[in-house]
């Protein structure tokens, strides 16, 4: 089975951690209580589910401005995922990683990311290289 | 990235450490996006309310305002997340209001205008057919590069700061003609007729384009929306779907250079009255009790406060109203006597914030708010995540709500 995923280079520095993935989009406006680290809107698949120092896997990002101050703020109180793959993301997802200094990768050439990888994987994110290696 | 002398000169440093910071992270995102160069920018327009940068980011900004550093192009702010005249009331915290409080300071030292307005397309200075311009907010920018024809990514707010200190961006995304025509392609067989159905159609339209990249082209309109109407289709695609920019076709301004042949191609996607009743379905029914009642995402326009304070006169609402408006439109609605006439009735009408953006979990948990009604599509989509039942009716079935304390 294929451990290394290519993805185009990202944003952040190499880290390794646990995945959290689901077929689903992200906001942390819309989607997480970021007082507790959970993502808190019913909908949400991982509704519930704690993202702290998690490899954030997802499809791609939704509604507004406000995840990239606030992807700063998470990262800052260290009550964040360690990195977010997404399939694609959006403007505003990776300005907050650029100034959170959160590493962030999208665009993967196997294909859906959120069904490549599995809960609970152990991962190596290469944002540099633009690769993420299960361990 | 390609850069000139002046942008290789921030980058040395040489024009100061703000500017230095600011390049740097946009040189970041560039790069993450493929972006060959930079693209002058002639507006900015920033998104900062307390709840969103939080300590951290007021200490952010001050960090980046101590370095005396001013913005170089005219650059506006997006509602406040606490109205200072009015948020002991709310239940709203002095550290809250501090740290507003610290951000205008910051804000106003490096020479950004204060105009806490998601309406700046209505009250400000709308942005010019092919102007480049750096704005937050997406309803912000869904209006201007749809309905304007203007051209702009979802700046968030340090990408926003960073393009007033420098004056341009990372040319990508909507600053590229490619990247502007339309990929998803919807025909509309059931007309909106006011404007929570505006709000849903964008909704349902977001719902299926489903990503940044994908820019909607709408057939089958009959009726040329208003500008308040494009503002709640607008403001809930972007919402619903993160849409930056759509066309409809016929009516909006870069819609008529578009051939038939850039979408010809493109499936048909028919939006019927079942979709957009299925949208409002997930929504409130009818008899559902409602907590609080809330006008607001995006802030009202004069026209919209006019109607609020028509539907006011001579009532006493059962349960709190609220009211989001700019402060451009709050002293023309002082003016005019609309405020008087709103509260008048029971509620209350905030200047320069926006229900959603103003700490919406702590003050639905202090004055135990949970079945929230709203017009806006946009905020029922939102508010999901901090604790809110919410529910969806057009303005005057709100305010009959308003009077019954459940959905009529």
């Amino acid at each position: 089975m294929k451990n290394i995923f290519k993805c185009h280079p990202g944003i952040g520095k190499e880290v390794e951690g646990i995945v959290l993935s689901a077929n689903d989009d992200f906001s942390a406006r819309y989607d997480l209580d970021r007082i507790k680290g959970v993502f808190s809107r019913p909908q949400h698949k991982l509704s519930g589910q704690s993202y702290i120092d998690k490899i954030l896997v997802l499809n791609g990002s939704k509604g507004g401005v406000a995840s990239a101050w606030m992807l700063y703020e998470m990262y800052a109180r260290n009550v964040a995922p360690k990195a977010i793959l997404f399939n694609k993301a959006n403007t505003i997802l990776a300005q907050g990683a650029a100034l959170a200094n959160l590493t962030m990768c999208d665009r993967f050439e196997d294909g859906d990311i959120t069904s490549l990888l599995k809960n609970g994987d152990r991962v190596i994110v290469n944002p540099t290289l633009g690769t993420v290696t299960v361990i | 990235m390609i850069l000139n002398q002046e942008e290789k000169a921030m980058l040395n440093g040489e024009l100061g450490e703000a500017k230095k910071w600011a390049i740097e992270h946009q040189i970041q995102v560039g790069n993450f996006f493929d972006a060959e160069n930079f693209v002058n920018v002639s507006q900015v327009h920033m998104m900062v309310d307390p709840e969103s940068i939080g300590e951290e980011g007021v200490l952010f900004l001050e960090k980046i305002a101590d370095m005396n550093t001013k913005v170089v192009v005219p650059m506006i702010t997006d509602p406040r997340g606490v109205d200072l005249n009015y948020y002991r009331p709310l239940g709203q915290t002095e550290e809250m209001a501090n740290i507003d409080r610290r951000t205008i300071k910051a804000c106003s030292s490096m020479g950004i205008l204060m105009t806490n307005t998601c309406i700046n397309y209505q009250t400000i200075m709308p942005p010019i057919y092919g102007e480049h311009v750096a704005y937050g907010d997406t309803g912000v920018v869904i209006y201007s590069n749809s309905a304007c024809g203007a051209r702009s990514n979802f700046e968030g707010g340090p990408s926003a700061l960073a393009a007033g200190l420098t004056g341009r961006t990372p040319r990508y995304g909507l600053h590229l003609d490619e990247k502007r025509l339309p990929t998803k392609r919807f025909v509309l067989k059931d007309q909106p007729k006011e404007l929570t159905d505006w709000g849903i159609l964008g909704a349902v339209v977001g719902k299926k384009s489903g990503s940044y990249w994908e820019v909607p082209i709408i057939e089958g309109l009959k009726v040329t929306p208003t500008s308040d109407e494009m503002k709640h289709l607008g403001a809930a695609m972007a919402s619903y779907g993160s849409t930056p920019l759509f066309h409809l076709h016929g009516i909006t301004p870069e819609a008529r250079n578009i051939k038939e042949e850039d979408f010809n191609h493109l499936e048909k996607n028919k939006i019927t009255k079942s979709d957009l009743d299925n949208l409002k379905s997930q929504f409130g029914k009818k008899g559902d009790k409602i907590d609080v009642v809330v006008f607001a995402a995006p802030q009202l326009s004069i026209i919209e406060m006019h109607k609020v304070a028509n539907l006011c006169d001579n009532k006493t609402f059962k349960i709190p109203v609220i009211v989001c408006t700019s402060p451009q439109v709050y002293s023309d609605a002082i003016r005019m006597g609309f405020i008087e006439r709103i509260e008048n009735s029971g509620a209350k009408v905030l200047e320069g914030t926006c229900f959603y953006n103003q700490y919406a979990r702590e003050i639905g948990e202090a004055n135990e708010w949970i079945n929230l009604l709203s017009n806006s599509a946009k905020i029922v989509n939102i508010l999901g995540g901090y604790g809110y039942q919410p529910a969806l009716a057009n303005m005057e079935d709100c305010i009959k709500s308003a009077l019954a304390g459940e959905i009529i």
